[in-house]
C-alpha cells in the first residue's frame, strides 16, 4: 500500500495548500462532503460546470470590455455578479474576491479597473483549474490503487 | 417525462417535493444534492417560467405539477434573467392554488432592502448563498413538521439569516441571538415583539459567521 499512501500523502498536501493558500474555502469541503456512492463523481461535475461557467462568462465580459463605441458596464457586470456567485457556490474564493472588485469598478464605470480585474480573474481561475485537476489525478490514482481518498469523512 | 429545458427530478411520491429555480448550472447541482440527501424529491428549473410552467400557473398543465405531484416547498434564487425570484415570489402568493405552498428565497446578497421585500411578499425565509446543508435539512424538516403553526397574530414567520459578503461584522441590522451552527433544538418560545423570528421549531437566528472563516 505504498504507492496508495504516497499518493494520499501528496493529495493531502495538495489539498492543504489550496486552502492555505486561498484557493479553495470551506464551501469546497462542504461540497466534498456531499459526495457519496450515489454521486461519486459530484465534485468533479460540479467543477467542471463552473470552469465552463468562468469560460463563458469571461468571454462576455471581455467581449463587452472591448467594445470600442461604448461599453456596456451593466451587461459586464451582470456577467460578473454570475461568475461571483458560481465561485462563491465551488467555494473558489480567490475568484469572488475579485469579482467583489470587480463590481466596484463596473459601477464607477472605470474600464481600466475592469481589464485589470478580468485580467486577474482570468489568471487565477487558470490557476485555480490547474490545480484542480491536478487534485482530481490524484484522486482518481488513489482510487484505481485501490485505495480512498483522505480527509473528507 | 420532461419539459422542453432541465428539468431535474428523483425520488418518489411519498417524499417531500422540492422545486428548486436557479439560473446557475452550478448551483442548480449544487441544491439538487444537498436536496437529495436531505431525503427530498427534487425538480430543478432554470427559470421562473419553467417553474410557472411546472406548476401549471402558466395555464397549460393542471395545478399539481405535470406529473401528478405536489410541491411541498419552492427555493429559488433571486436574481435571474427574465424574472427575477421575488416576482416568481408574487405570482405564486397571488395565485390561489399555490399560495400555501413555503417559498424561500436564496440569494448571494444580503441587501436589507430585497430581503424586507421578498419576507413582505410572503416569503418564508431568505437565505444568503452559498446554501449549506444544515439550512435545507433544516427547511425540508420545518416544513414538513410546521402543520397549522404558520400564522400568529396573523402574521407571516419572518426569518432571515443574514451573512456579511465582506466578512465584516453586519449584525446592526438584526436582533438574531447568536447561537451554536449545529443547534436544531426545537425552541418555540413565544417572542414579544413580532418582528423576531418565532414559533420557529429551530434556531433561524444564528448569523452565518462560521460560514466565513
Amino acid at each position: 500500500m505504498d504507492v496508495v499512501n504516497q499518493l494520499q500523502r501528496q493529495f493531502i498536501d495538495n489539498s492543504a495548500s489550496l486552502h492555505r493558500e486561498g484557493f479553495l474555502d470551506d464551501q469546497f469541503t462542504q461540497l466534498q462532503k456531499l459526495q457519496d456512492e450515489n454521486s461519486p463523481d459530484f465534485v468533479v461535475e460540479v467543477a467542471s460546470l463552473f470552469f465552463e461557467d468562468c469560460e463563458k462568462l469571461i468571454n462576455n465580459m471581455s467581449r463587452a470590455l472591448e467594445q470600442q463605441q461604448g461599453v456596456d458596464f451593466k451587461q459586464v457586470d451582470a456577467s460578473v455578479h454570475q461568475l461571483k456567485g458560481s465561485s462563491s457556490s465551488i467555494g473558489a474564493v480567490r475568484v469572488k474576491n475579485i469579482c467583489v472588485a470587480f463590481r466596484s469598478f463596473c459601477e464607477a464605470q472605470n474600464r481600466e479597473g475592469c481589464l485589470r480585474c478580468l485580467q486577474q480573474v482570468t489568471h487565477e481561475y487558470s490557476l485555480l483549474k490547474n490545480k484542480l485537476q491536478t487534485l482530481f489525478r490524484l484522486e482518481k490514482q488513489i482510487l484505481a490503487a485501490g485505495g480512498s481518498i483522505p480527509g473528507v469523512e | 417525462m420532461e419539459v422542453a429545458g432541465e428539468v431535474l427530478q428523483s425520488g418518489s411520491s411519498q417524499e417531500f417535493h422540492v422545486l428548486a429555480v436557479d439560473d446557475s448550472y452550478v448551483d442548480r447541482k449544487v441544491i439538487e444534492k444537498l436536496l437529495k440527501i436531505s431525503s427530498c424529491k427534487v425538480t430543478a428549473v432554470e427559470s421562473g417560467a419553467r417553474a410557472l410552467q411546472f406548476l401549471g400557473l402558466d395555464g397549460g398543465k393542471g395545478s399539481l405539477g405535470f406529473n401528478g405531484l405536489k410541491v411541498n416547498l419552492i427555493m429559488t434564487d433571486y436574481s435571474m434573467p427574465g424574472m427575477t425570484g421575488y416576482e416568481l415570489l408574487k405570482k405564486i402568493k397571488r395565485s390561489s392554488a399555490f399560495s400555501e405552498i413555503p417559498v424561500v428565497i436564496m440569494s448571494s446578497e444580503n441587501i436589507l432592502t430585497r430581503i424586507d421585500s421578498c419576507l413582505e411578499e410572503g416569503a418564508e425565509e431568505f437565505l444568503v448563498k452559498p446554501v449549506k446543508l444544515s439550512d435545507v435539512k433544516r427547511l425540508t424538516k420545518d416544513s414538513v413538521t410546521r402543520g397549522e403553526t404558520k400564522e400568529k397574530d396573523g402574521r407571516r414567520v419572518d426569518k432571515r439569516k443574514l451573512e456579511d459578503d465582506n466578512n465584516t461584522s453586519s449584525s446592526s441590522s438584526s436582533s438574531f441571538t447568536p447561537s451554536s451552527p449545529s443547534n436544531t433544538t426545537p425552541f418555540g418560545c413565544d417572542l414579544a415583539t413580532s418582528e423576531l423570528p418565532s414559533l420557529a421549531p429551530h434556531s433561524s437566528k444564528r448569523p452565518k459567521w462560521h460560514a466565513r472563516d
